[in-house]
């Protein structure tokens, strides 16, 4: 470890301000797409020009999650599926600046699941860019929410015997204002949206379908991590503005891409202070006070 | 925001709600947490004090999401904390456990009630006292206060939160459904005679600062979100930047500076109470509501000339073994009523080392003891002396 210890890359990277170099090398897998997530949430971050004092990385755990250990952000890296609720508190108490949530699919959408429909139902001004490799990585490839029917993990060797989520539909239905998905191969389609979900105010989602050759590729006979995106990118079709119901991932026509949601609803924040100024008229409105008891035939 | 943080003066207040006053009194402006019974109340009061004085309540969805959200709070400034009772606080020890990692100040009030399981969710209860000290895994060192009547509920709150930020901790309060409910007088002091231990913030620019190397005392300095330290925690092993070391050696100096930050300062984080100990051949040792139960149980023994004294342990975690080793060898025996079936008990039996009778009188849950059982147990000691 002493060796390591600020030894740094010969050449500079262009997001060296916004890396921990004294981290790197990193311990993603060389043909992760991992890695080309994160340059573009940095692009993005840089992109969407606010100070980077004043913006936060929440990561949980598994391969994703270690982005928050590279990002020279004040980062958190929290435990298993709690990105969402350690990053609702950090939000609620310091509203100023921007907050990102990057972590995988299984720490989000499986341990994290509840956690991410609420925080899409109270509309936390937070960004949230899953990364969605159909498996659990870093455990060495386990079955994931996202897992395909019938695709090959370590732990449904025969096949998924499971139907996965819809991410985007799910996010969409709880009520997230922004929500899009692209390949790890969309670099500058991915880079815009997270970059306009930085923008949005209120609970943005961005999926971004990912490879994973040494667990998931390797198990379903995929190649290398390029051939493997390269598949995702020659399957996907852009649909932006579809119902993202209708936003489907089915390898055996098309993966759905795009950007399904942009909409404006008050923040969490919002509707705390508009509550909390007790200028509303009572709930339900007076018109149908008692309405209850004239539908049962009370009055 | 006319409303007043600090309620100075004398009230008639059920324990829950002066575990609120407390917290607002010591700065605490962020609460997230889930209902349960019997913490719901605290939940409630703080839903309708803290909008008014610049606070955030929310109401998470789980408790595994309070706990993540008060830590988060914390790291975005503010003093947070939850409450909960027995199924909650098993899903909390998740979140403490990160919390004790990355060395977050927070509160955690535990109103106990009978377990296991869903237990009796209405009536009183002391069994979360090792899973407070256990609880979570590894190896770490925890504080915890254990309040015994409305009025601790308020001091001891305050005390909670300045130890939680002396120490960079979740803190936690013990205590329990009969505490929480009672409804006693509670004297709010004037604001300015209020101690409060403020966050302890970087003293050094950006590039020098290692967010956890600590200063003498074992504790690091703090920054918190938009200080612009841009710092990086994790629950994983870490080294004085915060970085990720997967190591023995890291683990070992991370693991002993979490615990020696507690262990070096026993003096300074142990209270305790006594009464009629001078003289005392039995020593009644108790905490929370079963303190009350003792006190009582002395004061009789001693109308009948018996000596007995009461230590009432304020803090119950760290274990006051310095205390209780001295006193081992001053008494015939140690008694301690606790609402379980023996868990802080085995401490005391630890620290007694055979140097007295230490007996423990049980209770499963469901109500107090009556005094009477602590002075029966008071009396057979005396008899086997
Ligand atoms: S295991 Fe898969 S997801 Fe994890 S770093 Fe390797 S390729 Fe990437």
């Amino acid at each position: 470890m002493g060796a390591k210890r600020g030894r740094k890359p010969a050449l500079r990277h262009p997001q060296d301000d916004l890396l921990r170099t004294d981290r790197i090398p990193h311990i993603w897998c060389s043909g992760c797409g991992i890695g080309t997530v994160f340059s573009c949430v940095l692009s993005a971050i840089k992109k969407s020009g606010h100070p980077l004092d004043d913006v936060a990385m929440v990561s949980g755990i598994g391969c994703t999650g270690r982005m928050a250990g590279y990002v020279k952000l004040d980062s958190y890296h929290t435990t298993h599926g709690r990105a969402i609720p350690f990053a609702t508190g950090l939000r609620l108490a310091r509203p100023q600046g921007k907050i990102l949530v990057c972590s995988g699919d299984g720490d989000l959408l499986a341990i994290g699941g509840n956690h991410f429909i609420h925080a899409a139902r109270r509309n936390i001004d937070i960004t949230v860019v899953c990364v969605n490799n159909f498996n659990y990585g870093m455990t060495g490839g386990q079955l994931a929410p996202s897992t395909p029917f019938n695709a090959r993990t370590t732990t449904s060797p025969i096949g998924c015997p499971e139907e996965p989520f819809n991410f985007c539909h799910m996010a969409a239905a709880s009520g997230a204002v922004y929500v899009a998905r692209w390949t790890a191969l969309h670099i500058r389609r991915l880079t815009d949206s997270i970059s306009e979900a930085l923008q949005k105010r209120g609970f943005s989602f961005v999926e971004v379908l990912s490879p994973c050759p040494t667990s998931f590729g390797r198990r379903n006979k995929m190649g290398k991590g390029l051939d493997i995106v390269k598949y995702y990118h020659d399957k996907s079709v852009i649909r932006n503005n579809i119902d993202p119901k209708e936003a489907t991932l089915d390898f055996s026509t098309n993966l759905v891409v795009g950007k399904f949601v942009d909409i404006e609803r008050p923040t969490f924040l919002d509707n705390y202070q508009l509550i909390n100024k007790r200028e509303l008229p009572a709930w339900p409105a007076s018109t149908d006070k008692g309405a209850g008891k004239k539908a049962a035939g009370l009055v | 925001m006319a409303a007043k943080t600090v309620l100075t003066g004398t009230h008639f207040m059920n324990g829950d709600y002066a575990c609120c006053e407390g917290a607002i009194a010591a700065g605490c402006r962020f609460f997230g947490g889930y209902p349960i019974t019997p913490a719901t109340e605290v939940a409630e009061r703080m839903s309708s004090r803290l909008p008014d004085i610049g606070g955030i309540y929310i109401q998470m969805e789980d408790e595994l999401a309070s706990m993540a959200a008060v830590l988060g709070a914390s790291w975005g400034g503010m003093k947070a904390m939850t409450s909960t009772s027995g199924p909650g606080f098993s899903l909390m020890m998740e979140n403490i456990g990160l919390g004790i990692c990355t060395e977050t100040p927070c509160v955690v009030c535990n109103v106990q009630r009978a377990g296991p399981s869903t237990g009796l969710p209405t009536l009183v209860g002391q069994g979360d006292m090792m899973q407070a000290r256990w609880g979570s895994h590894g190896h770490y060192e925890i504080i915890a206060v254990a309040p015994s009547s409305p009025q601790e509920m308020f001091d001891f709150t305050i005390r909670a939160f300045n130890l939680s930020e002396q120490y960079r901790l979740p803190v936690m309060i013990m205590a329990d459904e009969v505490v929480g409910h009672m409804t006693e007088k509670v004297v709010i002091p004037p604001e300015d005679s209020i101690e409060l231990v403020p966050r302890r913030r970087p003293a050094v620019p950006p590039e020098k600062f290692r967010p956890f190397k600590p200063d003498p005392d074992g504790v690091a300095p703090m920054a918190s979100f938009g200080d612009g330290y841009r710092v990086h925690i994790t629950g994983l092993t870490h080294d004085q930047r915060g970085y990720p070391v997967m190591d023995a050696i890291a683990q070992e100096d991370m693991v002993n500076r979490i615990v020696g930050k507690i262990r070096n300062n026993l003096d300074d984080i142990i209270r305790y109470e006594t009464a009629d100990m001078d003289d005392a051949e039995i020593a009644v040792v108790a905490y929370g509501i079963a303190a009350r139960s003792a006190r009582r149980a002395v004061r009789e023994a001693r109308e009948k000339g018996l000596r007995a004294g009461l230590l009432k342990l304020n803090t119950v975690w760290p274990f006051p073994e310095k205390l209780i080793r001295e006193l081992a060898g001053n008494v015939h025996a140690m008694i301690m009523p606790e609402i379980n079936y023996g868990q802080m008990v085995l401490e005391l039996e630890r620290c007694a080392a055979g140097r007295c009778t230490v007996r423990l009188v049980p209770h499963a849950g469901g109500s107090i003891h009556s005094p009477k059982t602590v002075l029966n147990a008071i009396e057979t000691a005396l008899k086997e002396a």
